[in-house]
């Protein structure tokens, strides 16, 4: 029979423990809201703006921009969006997953892999899993700016500029609702047209005035508020990933602590049991 | 041909406007725009200045876009801006103060500033003056 003294030390680790936990989901219920209002604000631009640029990637320019045209690919880069800190279920596991076995995928055709990472645990996690990362960058804040992230990017259209890679992907996590994150892996550059069943045919803009200055400043814009969309969304994640998993962690403790307690009380009655058998014991040998 | 185009307006920060409108008058980087529906595909940057909808029924919605692009489509506009406001929400005083502030730096001539910016600055502030004095009435 265990000790109830024992029992009601380890009772008591699992209360403080508990206390935490739901003090984390408090916090991370607070931030979600915060942190979803920003996510839906800057959705639209960026749904619009992939539209346009499907539109653009549709259309027969006279002007091809490299970002327009699909080489053979020997080298591509992605770009994964994970969050600094833990403790929020298995978001970034679920991403991390589905981005290394997309990256299996080319790799086994033997094409080359060149990572740029935005978080931390990203860069932690291919520390110890291996490949070929040419930027890391953290999140740094919950309102990232946009000059933080540029850099980053920069590296990757700059080397795709050189025709050093030749695709580039967006990996992030999709904010569904509070429940459900869902990993994602987009093509940036080349752009392409998503297959909306339309028939074929071929037109092009008016462009005003110059089709090259136009498609270039509007590609820019387009994979800036790309990144920054799957940054501000990643945040929105991880509040709601953190919220649900330490409120499953105060669940939890609170099942362990109703489960001890009783192992605690049976103990302790037993205890009162046996010292009264032995009084009444050692009275009547009196 | 269909007598009005489904239009949105969007802005970094949110969703401005979406709809249906009859017509769309905006400042393109060569020249104003007049855009009806059945429109030919067009592709433009927005210099700042008033945005223009003429909506369903006959009633107008004025904007102030900074900046941006255009996509027209057969059947959609869209304004991707940079910045964008209802002309109602702009403030005449605070425009006013901003381009004083932005054409003092200039006549500062000190040799620090960024005369690129300064002078997107005056340009911005002076089309939003433009525009609260021109519809405001």
């Amino acid at each position: 029979m265990a000790n109830a003294n024992e029992l009601r030390k380890q009772i008591g680790s699992i209360k403080n423990t508990q206390k935490i936990t739901s003090a984390m989901e408090m916090v991370a219920a607070s931030r979600m809201r915060k942190t979803q209002e920003r996510m839906a604000r800057g959705r639209p631009y960026s749904d619009h703006i992939r539209t346009v640029i499907g539109h653009v990637a549709k259309a027969s320019p006279e002007y091809r921009h490299q970002f327009m045209v699909e080489r053979e690919v020997r080298r591509i880069g992605y770009i994964l969006v994970t969050t600094d800190k833990g403790l929020c279920g298995g978001l970034n596991i679920n991403l991390l997953k589905a981005t290394v076995k997309d990256i299996k995928q080319w790799v086994d055709q033997g094409i080359e892999v060149d990572l740029c990472l935005i978080g931390k645990k990203g860069a932690q996690f291919f520390r110890s899993y291996g490949g070929n990362v040419v930027a890391a960058s953290d999140n740094a804040s919950e309102e990232p700016e946009m000059t933080d992230l540029i850099g980053s990017i920069k590296v990757m259209l700059d080397s795709f500029a050189e025709g050093k890679i030749d695709k580039v992907f967006l990996a992030n996590n999709i904010f569904v609702n509070t429940m459900t994150q869902t990993p994602t892996i987009r093509q940036l550059v080349p752009l392409n047209a998503e297959d909306d069943g339309q028939e074929k045919r071929i037109w092009d803009y008016i462009y005003e005035p110059d089709a090259r200055q136009l498609i270039e400043g509007l590609v820019t814009r387009f994979i800036e508020s790309q990144v920054y969309q799957a940054v501000v969304e990643n945040v929105a994640c991880e509040q709601a990933a953190k919220m649900i998993a330490m409120k499953n962690a105060t669940d939890n403790a609170g099942d362990l602590v109703d489960e001890l307690q009783l192992v605690m009380n049976n103990a302790r009655q037993a205890a009162i049991t046996q010292e009264l058998s032995e009084i009444v014991s050692g009275a009547a040998a009196v | 041909m269909p007598s009005t185009v489904y239009c949105s307006i969007v802005s970094a920060e949110k969703e401005i406007f979406s709809g249906q409108v009859e017509n769309v008058v905006a400042t393109g980087t060569i020249g104003e725009l007049g855009l009806f529906p059945g429109h030919t595909p067009l592709l433009t940057g927005i210099k700042p200045g008033p945005v223009r909808l003429k909506l369903e029924g006959g009633e107008e919605e004025i904007f102030f876009a900074s900046g941006g692009y255009i996509e027209v489509q057969q059947n959609a506009i869209t304004i991707l801006a940079d910045t964008a406001l209802r002309a109602d929400d702009l403030d005449e005083a605070a425009a006013q103060d901003a381009q004083n502030k932005a054409e003092k730096e200039l006549a500062d001539n000190k040799s620090d500033i960024d005369f690129g910016r300064v002078q997107a600055d005056i340009q911005e502030t002076a089309a939003m003056l433009r525009t609260i004095r021109k519809y405001r009435k």
